[in-house]
């Protein structure tokens, strides 16, 4: 067990270290929330209604845009080909890696929600139930995410690619999360059926994604 | 002569199996969609929907067949992932783009179809969201192919990625009864028989047939064409290797 805990420390400490990158994640949210007034217009009632969705997309956006860090910069000095040798079961190592991504660049943007959702002159409710679904919700896009950096692990320049493949999978995570977070504004009742199904599509990414990651990196590596 | 799956591992004794197969195939595929226009100009039209009802005849086939199609990827991923059969990765990618024409064609028989009868091209309906989901992934693993230079090496990702997709197709087939849908509920395969009449579902299920063995037919041949690709990228590689 130790030696998943020692993994996870280790991306932890590389993403937050200079060269790790953790924080763009964080920024490109800001950007991407600050440019939504532009194409709106800046009417505040809009935008409070509009304010779930914009969170939940400019996550989902710089969560995708963050993946290709996951197995990268591993691959690329060599590590990757040392931690897959291992012998350690390859499923944990992709969950581990998934869940330490998603501590460094995940959390940050469940953090950041509430200061963001000021800009979009949420109601105190919604603040609440947009966090909590990002909370639930970033990591199944994370896993889900997994599995296209897995895929394209073998590739120089996977670029656009990962999120062309991943982004049909991130429909359902968008759909209960947006649902879930604005229906307490309008129907507080409204609230559970959307987040529970919004958990189950994360537990079930948490399993998929990493099983079928660790298929990818197998077929990627050899 | 019993010919086996295994025995159809060499690319060999695939290629003469179709180059019998297809001059037949091809011409019931001829006849059988011939058959079928006939069936469908004598086929009466709608009470409310009048003569456009006859899109129908296209719409309902391609959409059978773009759901087929990634059915069938989905056995050759298995193929490719569990019994390393060397022809799974060849049917799965020969069969994605065919399979994103029908779920093409589908999509837009249905837009010229909605336009008279909804009054709009689109809507976010449960079905069309889910068939356009479709539609991109066909063209995400298009990509995933593209990008990929050495086709082995192509063929595990891309099966993953197929596998991990096939989770769509329950979603496409029950999104009209999951969700209360402007697209119609299934008409055709119901516990209850089809609810369709005669004189419509002949003329549909003849139809049907033709698009399926037109898909046969075009993904027999772009299996060909795979495999002499490969073949000839492999005698490539070899005479520049022989150059150096």
């Amino acid at each position: 067990m130790t030696s998943y805990t020692a993994l996870f420390v280790r991306e932890l400490r590389l993403a937050v270290r200079v060269g790790g990158g953790a924080l763009m994640g964080v920024l490109f949210f800001l950007i991407v929330v600050s440019v939504i007034p532009f194409a709106f217009g800046p009417d505040l009632n809009l935008l409070s209604r509009l304010g779930p969705a914009v969170l939940w997309l400019g996550a989902l956006l710089s969560t995708l845009l963050g993946l290709d860090r996951l197995y990268e910069a591993d691959r690329d000095d060599g590590a990757l080909d040392l931690i897959v040798g291992s012998g350690r079961s390859l499923e944990l190592i992709a969950l581990v890696k998934a869940l330490a991504h998603w501590t460094a660049t995940g959390l940050p943007l469940v953090i950041a929600a509430p200061l963001f959702s000021l800009f979009l002159a949420m109601p105190p409710a919604t603040i609440g139930s947009t966090m909590l679904t990002l909370l639930v919700g970033t990591p199944a896009l994370t896993f889900l995410g997994s599995i296209g950096a897995g895929l394209t692990v073998s590739l120089r320049r996977g670029g656009l690619l990962v999120p062309i493949l991943i982004l049909p999978f991130c429909i359902p995570v968008l759909i209960f999360g947006v649902s879930a977070s604005t229906a307490v504004a309008f129907d507080p009742a409204g609230f559970h059926t959307p987040f529970y199904l919004l958990c189950a599509v994360s537990l079930l990414a948490a399993v998929t994604g990493p099983v079928a990651a660790a298929a990818a990196l197998r077929g990627g590596l050899d | 002569m019993a010919i086996s799956i295994t025995a159809l591992a060499n690319p060999t004794r695939f290629l003469g199996l179709v180059d019998k197969a297809v001059p037949w195939l091809a011409g019931l595929t001829a006849l059988t969609l011939l058959g079928g226009l006939a069936l469908m100009v004598q086929s009466p039209p709608d009470y409310q929907q009048g003569e456009t009802v006859r899109i129908m005849y296209i719409h309902v086939p391609a959409a059978w067949l773009s759901m087929f199609t990634y059915a069938l990827m989905t056995a050759s991923a298995l193929g490719t992932l569990v019994w390393r059969h060397p022809l799974a990765d060849v049917s799965a990618k020969a069969a994605a783009p065919i399979g994103a024409a029908f779920t093409f064609l589908a999509l837009v028989t249905g837009s010229l179809w909605g336009k008279p009868m909804w009054g709009t091209w689109w809507v976010w309906d449960a079905r069309l969201t889910s068939v356009l989901v479709l539609f991109i992934m066909y063209l995400g693993l298009i990509a995933l192919w593209r990008t990929i230079e050495d086709p082995t090496r192509a063929a595990r990702p891309a099966a993953v990625l197929i596998l991990v997709g096939s989770v769509n197709l329950p979603i496409i087939k029950f999104s009209v009864d999951w969700w209360n849908t402007l697209h119609q509920p299934a008409s055709v395969f119901r516990m209850d028989g089809p609810t369709i009449d005669g004189s419509m579902l002949t003329p549909l299920l003849v139809m049907a047939i033709g698009f399926t063995l037109m898909m046969v037919t075009l993904h027999l041949l772009a299996m060909r064409n795979e495999v002499l690709r490969r073949r000839v990228r492999a005698l490539g590689l070899i005479t520049a290797g022989g150059a150096r």
